[in-house]
């Protein structure tokens, strides 16, 4: 490869009514290096990509592949150079099989005629497959494979259009460590063909495993580029947030002793005689591979899944939810994995999300009352400083950030005894995580018990008084916050005996 | 950060410029037929198309709440026409009048409770599409109407009876009162209850609905029997216009009523919409019904020009949304 870069950036503006999405952004990628684009929500980097990607297009500045100068139309043109997205969520079809989402659009055909060949289409797709290293079985219906497998499937299907330039945006979000093992080594040998990567993610280690050189924006400027080894972890949150972090993981000590929750042999689905307390003002972690059973147990705990065997008891006694509306009549509140899923009704304001658990809380014998529920909402709005115009506003227009707050909101408002976090911090940015840890914090002061699932292993370390560590549905181990290390919970994670 | 693009007054301005977006349609189509016909916009006339207009409308609010959990009921024809044969039999059997129509009203009701649960509880517990459950209660019920009448007319029925659905009070046609009654408990459930709270949510976002401690299935069941008494209801009125129980009654007036939710506003997805957008909706129907009729306009070509009003108000529905 010669000094020239495959794709050069430069100058690059959008505007959007009232908001310069990009101003002045330039970027270069080299063919064989993984170039790992940071900011936080916000700060241009997905309309940088979607420029890239030939989806919008820029009102200024210049893009050069192979150093000539380009102009992309449509997504179609990007692709006839070889440049493909894998996006946060994938697009591949769920129904269809593993080899048919390789090569959807790209179908082999039986020579001149519009049939397509079906064993030709195995064969390719599994030839694509050998060449990442990775054996999927190639008929399987795609909505069978789990995350990581997802992930690989989206890259052969890159890699069947013959890419130059692969670009990634957030491929660690919903992957375990293991599988991101996995992603990294399907990385490093796309870089030996000589593909140039962008990767976007939120995690910073993931930076400095697997990146070569680094480009940080904020606020739709450039800020700063350079090789991933000329810097650190301090520089980077500097560059991307403008200023100092006190502390990335804030933690206070628990004064503990009286038990909010108390598991005794639990099964149910997956999950193997869990045995487990959380104690008031306790944060404690539960830590595992995407699998191990952690959001099924949090879902027990909850009412949202029946259990089998065992007995809960909360506070010292015995209790048995079947729903959730039961649960949270008990006290517990569980923030869900995948907020917009799961927690958030997209169509609802602000102040109707914050209220939804509780509305009997507002309401009089017939009505809502909605001076008592707009006071509420402005009361958590002020209390948990959601940055929203209005309390009116749909949550659809809040950042990451802020939806998780309204969900906060809403189980504070339940006046919750323990709070489940399920990724209480993926896809949120490194000022605001600070925020939520802070907001944590301060809820277990107040006596609270918690438990936060987390696959972002530093962030359990980080903030958790014990760690507990599952595998296969069962506890392997609980360790506290002065045994837990990396390597001691990826051991007990991977069903290993720790020595 | 196309969400931070949009500025929150700039959003507010587009819901009301939205809103007005049907009722500046309503107006306009008032406007226009009151300049081609000099006898539209008299009291009279627009008493009328009220009353015209009710017995679909009141269906309509009840296929609002069913329709904003993203469900739909296609039963509601044929739920007029059943509790119509019904009601007008119980008329029929030769008590006194006045012991027989509170009876009719009770029977006309509780049908509607009965097909409507029925819908819910295939809907929820079965956990069928609404669609297909519905389907089915349609053919059900007017083959049951059919069955019932043995396929004729009920006629002769007393004369008081009329009243109901061509009588007047305060000089205001007692339809159009009943149909105004239930628009404002209607609204005054979705905007200021719980369960209308409710509705929204499981609308938006079923699953997250029910992780917040919302009893999804109770919210679900309750819309289908909101909509099969308020089409039951309806049933009752249009057989007292009609003085007859007629076993083809109220048929595709599902059509007409999903229509109306959907000009009004609402969301097939859920979610999203407002019981005085139907009304809207409903009235525009109901307006160009009357204006062209009044302009002579056939009623082939009528047809095709409320196809392609429907389309326009969705197109700029679709437009607004953007």
């Amino acid at each position: 490869m010669t000094a020239l870069p495959l794709l050069q950036m430069k100058g690059i503006y959008k505007h959007y009514p009232g908001v310069v999405a990009l101003a002045d952004v330039n970027f270069e990628l080299y063919a064989g290096e993984v170039h790992c684009l940071l900011g936080e929500n916000g700060a241009g980097k997905s309309t940088l990509m979607k420029i890239l990607s030939g989806a919008i297009k820029k009102d200024s500045g210049s893009l050069y592949i192979e150093g000539k100068e380009i102009e992309f139309n449509s997504p179609a043109d990007a692709q006839k150079y070889g440049i493909s997205m894998i996006y946060q969520e994938f697009k591949l079809v769920p129904e269809l099989s593993v080899a048919e989402n390789i090569l959807l659009g790209n179908e082999p055909t039986r020579g001149r005629l519009p049939l397509v060949d079906h064993k030709k289409m195995q064969l390719d797709a599994q030839e694509i497959l050998a060449q990442l290293g990775e054996e999927i079985p190639t008929a399987t219906r795609v909505s069978f494979l789990g995350m990581a497998q997802r992930q690989i499937v989206e890259i052969a299907r890159a890699l069947s259009r013959q890419v130059k330039i692969l670009a990634m945006d957030e491929p660690s979000a919903s992957l375990s460590q293991n599988e991101l093992e996995r992603l990294f080594a399907v990385i490093r040998k796309l870089k030996t063909e000589g593909v140039g990567i962008i990767y976007i993610s939120h995690r910073l280690e993931e930076v400095f495993e697997i990146g070569d050189r680094l480009t940080v924006l904020r606020d739709g400027k450039f800020i700063h580029s350079c090789p991933v080894s000329e810097t650190d972890r301090r520089n980077l949150i500097r560059w991307m947030v403008g200023r100092e972090l006190e502390q990335e993981f804030p933690r206070i000590e628990p004064d503990r002793e009286e038990e909010v929750l108390r598991i005794e042999g639990l099964s149910s689905g997956i999950l193997r005689d869990v045995n487990l307390s959380v104690y008031r003002g306790e944060i404690l972690g539960l830590a595992g591979l995407v699998g191990a059973g952690r959001t099924e147990l949090a879902r027990v705990i909850f009412g949202a899944d029946p259990k089998d065997k065992g007995r809960i008891f909360l506070e010292g006694e015995e209790i048995s939810a079947r729903t959730p509306r039961e649960a949270i009549d008990l006290g517990i509140g569980l923030l869900t994995e995948d907020r917009n899923k799961y927690g958030l009704i997209m169509q609802l304001n602000v102040r109707e999300n914050i209220s939804l658990s509780n509305l009997r809380q507002v309401t009089g014998r017939f009505f809502i009352n909605q001076a008592e529920e707009n006071s509420v909402a402005e009361k958590f709005k002020q209390a948990l400083r959601i940055r929203t115009p209005s309390i009116d506003q749909k949550v659809e227009n809040l950042s990451g950030g802020n939806r998780q707050k309204v969900i906060l909101a809403r189980w504070l408002f339940t006046k919750s005894k323990l709070l489940i976090f399920d990724e209480p911090t993926a896809g949120i940015d490194v000022g605001v995580k600070l925020e939520i840890y802070n907001l944590i914090n301060q809820l277990a002061k107040e006596g609270i018990g918690i438990i936060v699932i987390s696959s972002d292993l530093p962030e359990l370390l980080g903030i958790c008084h014990r760690l507990a560590v599952m595998w296969e549905g069962s506890i392997t181990g609980i360790l506290s916050s002065q045994e837990a290390t990396q390597e001691r919970v990826m051991t007990l994670a991977t069903g290993m005996k720790s020595g | 950060m196309f969400g931070t693009a949009i500025q929150p007054g700039e959003k507010r301005l587009k819901t009301v410029f939205g809103d007005l977006g049907i009722s500046t349609a309503l107006l306009l189509e008032v406007i226009l037929f009151s300049v081609f016909s000099p006898y539209f916009f008299t009291a009279e006339n627009i008493l009328n198309v009220t009353l015209q207009t009710s017995i679909t409308a009141i269906i309509a609010a009840g296929m609002t709440f069913v329709i904003l959990t993203a469900g739909i009921d296609l039963s509601v024809g044929a739920m007029v026409a059943f509790s119509g044969v019904v009601v007008t039999s119980i008329l029929k059997l030769g008590i006194p009048f006045s012991f027989s129509f509170p009876l009719c009203l009770l029977a006309g009701i509780l049908m509607g409770i009965c097909s409507g649960s029925l819908a819910g509880l295939f809907v929820t517990r079965f956990n069928i599409t609404p669609f297909i459950v519905t389907l089915a209660m349609m053919t059900i019920l007017r083959g049951g109407a059919y069955i019932y009448t043995g396929g004729r007319p009920i006629w002769g029925l007393p004369e008081e009876f009329s009243f109901l659905g061509s009588g007047r009070a305060f000089g205001i046609p007692v339809p159009t009162i009943i149909m105004l009654c239930i628009y404002l408990c209607a609204f005054v459930v979705l905007r200021h209850t719980k369960f209308g709270r409710y509705v929204y949510a499981v609308g938006g976002n079923k699953e997250a609905a029910r992780l917040a401690g919302i009893n999804i299935n109770r919210v679900l069941w309750s819309v289908y029997l909101i909509c099969g008494v308020l089409s039951a209801i309806s049933g009752v009125l249009l057989a007292s216009r009609m003085n007859s129980g007629q076993p083809n009654a109220g048929l595709m007036y599902e059509m007409d009523v999903i229509a109306a939710v959907v000009v009004g506003g609402t969301s097939l997805f859920g979610g999203r919409g407002s019981i005085v957008g139907t009304f809207l909706g409903a009235m525009l129907i109901g307006v160009l019904r009357n204006g062209l009729n009044l302009l002579n306009v056939g009623s082939y070509v009528q047809m095709v020009v409320l196809g392609v009003v429907i389309l326009l108000a969705v197109l700029l529905d679709q437009i607004r949304g953007r």
